[in-house]
């Protein structure tokens, strides 16, 4: 696909500069790209100084890596975030009562609106915690919505990430740095805040403690130091001012869970966990896991102990399950939706899979349990031999996987060697829920920092920007 | 806090502390190379290092001979080295890193940043620039390091932790170092020093930085036995044994008084106290120093039990 024809975050389709950029775009004029090249080295030497790293899996070039920073940020006004934000308040209420619904009564299934199968077959349904009433009903506490644009209306959500989202910290961070480089941008115009973002996910997490506890202690549970998001575990922990833990510093006594402490065991009320729920308790799940707590889920079973986000989340960020997204807001709120779904073709259905298999080279195959940018195929980038092989993984496995039409993700101006080219960007938001649900402006946006490529994720050589919504 | 952040701030002080003495080490050992030897004993002196802190099966077979060169590139950069400069300060910055949110922004940042410079340091970057000022150099991140704990670090546990690992490990190697410097070193026997060996005693002073405070505290030429007394029994020495205890006596009755590390860290201490210089060389230095270093590891071994460090 070519570049010029996606939707471009300045300039929309044409030459005319769009609303959100007209006081950037003056800016820029009158900056030599060295101030820029400038700004950015000093960037990539403030991001390594604050150990600002991730870990690539199954890669050669040393085991830490900076993820690429660009210093032109994706300028988004305030129209544009209402309807951003309306949207993805209202998926995860959804997916919410969803969780619910599924743990509880499962109305849903009953109803036939989602197939009972795709859920109760899935390996991403936890029967652990079937009737376990959660502390406001939460499951998802923590949520990172993949959205890209294609228009100047419109927008799709890719994926509900429901378990244990990350790239919050990098959004944080991109936003202090560019204070820091680029403090005049800051006073000509007004750019909603983010900076509270701790100490809302610090309220949500206290407000779901286990009944009866006046004063929850919560931490940050890490899988530890060798993680790839070990720097964004670290780094909320000391924002919200709370213990960063592993699994060996927890243990379970007495229908309780208690951290390693000097001065000896203390209690632990909330486990803000970002290890996934096969590895949490080597007793209900993954015996082999050396990241978990032994004993840990009947305590949760118990309500002794919460945890964000709670067991068996992972079935609403199914790629399956996405396509229902639409139907449980219907359901549940009984709205429409305000954000689209792409139109996803299940490859377990044999008419669907006919036509995929058709159209290869114009589809995104992703593999329905694969994240990260792993296990994906994308048509139009794609080789004859990369679709041979995806052909017969989907003929061995058909249920295993997804096609989407490739979407023309809108670009954004970004540093690039040449001075500034247009690169595709998409964008998550981090939705909170506690008392209620809630959504700071912005997000992290991910750019594809090859010409061409739709490829965002970090693990595959993708870069972040920071994410402006102007004040109205 | 929590027993393994403990652990890790207790480790990360030890190892930042540990590259300063070897820095320390190497420093001196060089300064003795460059003074002119007659009983071929300038050799002999770069086998302290290897038998401090070095890994003999990867030295011989990565570098064969004992050379000045040789020694300083295993026991400055070989990351192969457990014992070796850059090694500790990996060794220091994991452990920070683990446990980053104990520390403030300027403690993580110096050692992060030490360690990121470190490793873009070649041998023979390091011979361009020349010995002596890389030895300063890491000299000087380690005072940053400590002068960030003192002047940022709220006076909690972590500070409590960082400054036992700190002395622990100083009382470890101020121990280890005179041991060796006793043993190479001529220590005058009956008679008077040779020319040569006064030099090298200057030098072992300087290691501790000790040099000018000799001068002050005993006004006369250098003798072997005030060195010893000075590095062992002097509370007003920082790097003396007796000081080091002290500090770790503080830190550990601000912590917890009555936990068995305590009492052992004040038996230590009150025995240093009793100590003369003339009874510690009736029995011999060496087996003195010894002692000391095994008392100092049974206090390693309780500060983890008793603070559960140790899971």
């Amino acid at each position: 696909m070519a570049l010029n024809e996606a939707f471009d975050e300045m300039r929309g389709l044409g030459e005319t500069i769009r609303e959100a950029y007209r006081s950037y775009n003056e800016w820029l004029d009158e900056t030599p790209i060295s101030r820029l090249t400038e700004r950015h080295q000093q960037a990539d030497l403030i991001f390594r100084r604050l150990g600002i790293t991730f870990s690539v899996y199954g890669s050669d070039e040393g085991v830490e890596r900076l993820i690429p920073f660009d210093v032109v940020p994706r300028i988004l006004d305030a129209g544009e975030w209402d309807t951003l934000a309306g949207g993805v308040i209202q998926r995860v209420r959804a997916i919410n009562a969803f969780l619910n619904d599924i743990y509880h009564e499962q109305n849903i299934l009953k109803s036939g609106r989602i197939p009972a199968d795709l859920v109760l077959h899935n390996p991403a349904f936890r029967p652990e915690v079937l009737g376990l009433d959660l502390p406001r009903n939460v499951y998802v506490h923590v949520a990172g919505i993949d959205i890209v644009r294609v228009s100047a209306e419109e927008f799709y959500v890719l994926e509900d990430n429901a378990r244990v989202p990350s790239g919050v910290s990098y959004m944080l961070e991109n936003r202090e740095t560019m204070m820091r480089l680029f403090p005049d941008l800051f006073g000509s115009q007004s750019v909603a805040p983010i900076n509270h973002y701790p100490q809302t996910l610090l309220r949500s997490l206290r407000s779901v403690g286990p009944r009866g506890v006046y004063d929850p202690t919560v931490v940050v549970m890490t899988p530890g130091h060798f993680n790839s998001a070990y720097f964004e575990h670290a780094f909320l922990a000391q924002q919200m001012g709370v213990e960063l833990v592993e699994g060996s510093d927890l243990f379970v006594e007495n229908d309780g869970v208690y951290m390693r402490t000097t001065e000896g065991p203390r209690r632990v009320d909330v486990i803000y966990r970002r290890i996934d729920d096969d590895f949490i308790d080597p007793l209900a799940f993954d015996a082999n896991s050396m990241l978990g707590v032994p004993g840990l889920l009947s305590v949760v079973r118990n309500g002794h102990v919460s945890l964000a986000n709670a067991i068996g989340t992972g079935i609403a960020d199914d790629k399956a399950i996405y396509c229902y997204v639409p139907d449980m807001i219907d359901f549940y709120l009984g709205e429409k939706p305000i954000l689209k779904n792409v139109p996803t073709y299940q490859l377990g259905e044999e008419e669907d899979r006919n036509y995929v298999l058709d159209h290869l080279e114009e589809l995104v195959v992703k593999e329905v349990a694969g994240s990260g940018g792993y296990g994906m195929l994308i048509g139009p980038a794609s080789t004859a031999d990369q679709r041979f092989e995806f052909r017969n993984k989907i003929l061995a496995h058909p249920t295993s996987f997804i096609a989407q039409p490739t979407l023309s993700l809108s670009t954004c101006p970004t540093l690039v060697d040449g001075g500034i080219a247009p690169r595709h960007v998409d964008l998550r938001p981090f939705v909170l829920t506690g008392e209620s649900t809630t959504v700071v402006p912005g997000g992290l946006t991910r750019v594809a920092m090859r010409e061409g490529s739709l490829v965002v994720n970090s693990s595959q050589g993708g870069g972040t920007k920071d994410t402006w919504v102007l004040e109205a | 806090m929590l027993g393994r952040t403990a652990n890790n701030v207790y480790w990360m002080a030890r190892y930042v502390e540990r590259a300063e003495n070897m820095a320390r080490l190497l420093a001196s050992i060089y300064h003795m190379s460059l003074l002119p030897a007659s009983n071929g004993s300038a050799l002999r002196q770069w086998e302290a290092p290897l038998s401090l802190g070095g890994n003999r099966a990867v030295f011989d077979e990565r570098y064969g001979v004992i050379s000045p060169g040789n020694v300083l590139a295993h026991m400055a950069l070989d990351g192969d080295n457990p014992g070796s400069i850059i090694s500790s300060v990996r060794e220091a910055r994991e452990n920070a890193r683990e446990t980053r949110t104990n520390l403030t922004t300027e403690v993580w940042e110096g050692i992060n940043q030490t360690y990121l410079e470190l490793e873009g340091i070649s041998y023979s970057k390091m011979v361009d620039q020349g010995f002596q000022e890389f030895f300063e150099w890491v000299k000087e991140r380690s005072h940053l390091f400590r002068g960030a704990i003192y002047g940022t670090m709220r006076r909690g546990e972590a500070f409590t932790f960082s400054r036992l690992g700190t002395f622990v490990e100083r009382a470890d190697n101020t121990a280890r170092f005179l041991s060796i410097g006793w043993d190479t070193l001529g220590t005058g026997g009956k008679g008077s020093l040779a020319a040569e060996d006064y030099y090298r005693w200057g030098a072992l002073l300087r290691a501790f930085s000790a040099f000018k405070a000799y001068r002050e505290v005993y006004s006369g030429i250098i003798e072997p036995k005030r060195v010893a007394e000075l590095l062992v029994l002097r509370e007003d020495m920082p790097r003396s044994l007796q000081a080091c205890t002290s500090e770790v006596l503080v830190m550990l009755r601000a912590t917890r008084g009555d936990a068995s590390c305590t009492r052992v860290a004040e038996d230590v201490h009150r025995s240093l106290q009793r100590s003369r210089i003339d009874g510690i060389l009736r029995t011999g230095l060496p087996q003195f120093l010894n002692g000391y270093i095994n008392r100092n590891n049974e206090l390693n071994t309780l500060i983890g039990r008793d603070f559960m460090l140790v899971l």
